[in-house]
């Protein structure tokens, strides 16, 4: 494997000096850095965009001494390698910005969870700390702050998903099997080890450095109203440059496929399996929280692609992920996927297609974690969208 | 199994209890070491985690029959994960997977004789950029062609 470098943007891939951050941060106050937090309208990078600032202030305000800073590194989206990218190459920015959570919510410890597939990381990510700890960056007084002391840890995912949802990463950090928890309580009230705990993405990790150095105003400026700063993308799919790309929240789908290089796309998906399935006639919508909101995963399909076989991957792929705590995910996605092979065989009837639309729908309220709340989505958008395409299949012979 | 076997297992999973600690939450990473190491956990090993952490050993096989990454059948030296997911389904998983399959003479979900490897599917692994891909044990292979894919498992062998 390989990475490519190279990358521009505006703000991770605009060039950091290791150290930086952490330097301005701590001649800040912890509520400095959170008011500068609130300006920046950060909001998280994984996927559900909940303010990063709200969520640090949580953690901060509660009178537990020992609390937890975790960072989502179990990135198993499928189409989404932004992570690798940031953990591989940019591993500075991610580091500074966790010392600097752990500064603003006054934690002590600090846990990378780092998906199973990506153990090979872990050398040079250890060496890295490593060097931190010598550079009195992280450890005990760090830079001669006397009472800030922090540390990072590495635990290791072992195959599951699931576990990027923040309660069942939590439930597999304490030993059991990776299920979702009831909310609440919240994380940041009772978390790992039932102590106050903020989950938050790598790359919202990645962009803390920036806020802090160039402050909060600076930060929303990029972007649109609703979704400050910028994205990485990770595009794959049929394209000529297949990369993770910085851009600001607004990028419209048509500019983006443009700037990879896509030709005679058919169909865009955004958001990963989890996401949507939008046709041609959509390509001018936005990527942001408020109108396509995403992970970061842009997967390209073109003409010669069979929308079917697409569906019936994601649905194999929700079936096999599903950790089949809850009814409507264990059994709903099940059916989905039987639904999708009676459609690519043409034998169906549309009742029985109509009902489980409903049940998409039923799902999508009655799951219990984002799983089984986002994975009829692929169902319903690519029956919506991909109308004609879907139903004349099978009937041809 | 000899009771000096059982012993040496023993001692063995008393050694990781001591480096990861004995609180529930060092459960998973003694079973990861278990794994790297012996490429399974078998059931006494799974007893012995159980009775050392103070748990029950039905929470042990719970926790490794719920991971992919964790088994508690014998597998191969070498596992080889080919991705399934869609960049490297449209990019020529397949016949990725029927070389591999003719290579080893096994089919997926299956362990060579001589346990030397193990062949299955995994998830998108995140290379969707450089697909098709697959994991030798830890090692990542990207933009896999059936003959590169051979290849780097005849390099293996």
């Amino acid at each position: 494997m390989e990475n490519k470098i190279e990358r521009k943007g505006q703000v991770i891939f605009s060039g950091y000096k290791y150290g930086e951050g952490i330097k301005k941060a701590l001649k800040l106050s912890p509520q400095d850095i959170l008011f500068e937090l609130r300006e920046s309208k950060l909001r998280g990078r994984g996927g559900a965009g909940f303010p990063t600032s709200t969520k640090w202030m949580l953690t901060a305000a509660t009178l537990d001494p020992e609390k937890y800073l975790i960072c989502n590194a179990d990135e198993g989206e499928p189409g989404t390698f932004k992570d690798r990218v940031l953990l591989t190459e940019y591993f500075n920015l991610v580091f500074d910005g966790m010392v600097i959570g752990g500064y603003t919510i006054k934690a002590k410890y600090g846990i990378l969870y780092l998906r199973g597939e990506y153990k090979y990381m872990v050398p040079d990510i250890e060496a890295h700390l490593e060097k931190m700890r010598k550079d009195n960056l992280l450890g005990k007084s760090i830079l001669g702050k006397e009472d800030f002391n922090f540390d990072i840890e590495i635990r290791l995912g072992t195959g599951a998903y699931i576990c990027g949802e923040e309660t069942a990463l939590i439930e597999s950090l304490e030993g059991s099997r990776g299920e979702a928890r009831n909310r609440p309580p919240f994380p940041v009230n009772r978390g790992y080890m039932g102590k106050p705990s903020s989950v938050n993405n790598v790359e919202t990790f990645a962009n803390i450095p920036f806020i802090v150095m160039k402050g909060g105003k600076w930060y929303s400026k990029l972007g649109t109203e609703k979704s400050t700063g910028t994205k990485l993308f990770s595009v794959s799919g049929d394209c000529e440059k297949p990369d993770v790309y910085e851009l600001p929240w607004g990028t419209k789908v048509s500019e983006l496929l443009e700037l990879v290089g896509a030709k005679n796309t058919k169909a865009v998906q955004v958001g990963g399996a989890s996401g949507q399935c939008i046709p041609k006639s959509q390509f001018d919508r936005m990527l942001a929280y408020e109108d396509l909101s995403t992970g970061g995963s842009i997967k390209i399909f073109n003409e010669s692609r069979n929308m079917l076989h697409i569906l019936k991957n994601f649905m194999e792929f929700f079936v096999e992920e599903s950790c089949g705590q809850c009814v409507p995910c264990r059994v709903g996605n099940v059916k989905l996927l039987e639904g999708t092979e009676m459609l690519l065989k043409g034998e169906f009837t549309f009742e029985y297609i109509n009902k489980l639309k409903e049940l998409g729908r039923t799902m999508k309220i009655a799951s219990k974690c984002g799983l089984g709340q986002s994975s009829p989505n692929p169902f319903l958008s690519i029956l919506e969208n991909f109308k004609d395409e879907v139903f004349n299949q099978g009937m041809e012979e | 199994m000899l009771i000096s076997e059982k012993q040496a297992l023993t001692e063995r999973v008393g050694m990781l209890v001591q480096k990861y600690g004995n609180s529930r939450s060092a459960l998973i990473p003694i079973l990861q070491d278990i794994q790297y190491n012996f490429k399974y956990v078998s059931d006494f090993e799974q007893q012995e985690v159980a009775r050392l952490l103070d748990i029950h050993p039905v929470e042990v096989y719970s926790v490794v029959s719920f991971y992919s990454f964790l088994s508690p059948n014998i597998r191969g030296k070498y596992i080889v994960r080919l991705c399934q997911t869609i960049s490297c389904e449209l990019s020529g998983k397949e016949k990725v997977a029927k070389a591999i399959e003719r290579e080893l003479g096994i089919k997926f979900g299956e362990t060579t004789k001589d346990k030397k490897f193990t062949l299955e599917y995994t998830n998108c692994m995140g290379m969707c950029d450089q697909s098709p891909a697959m994991m030798i044990n830890e090692k990542v292979y990207a933009n896999l062609t059936p003959e590169k894919a051979v290849q780097i498992l005849k390099e293996v062998k």
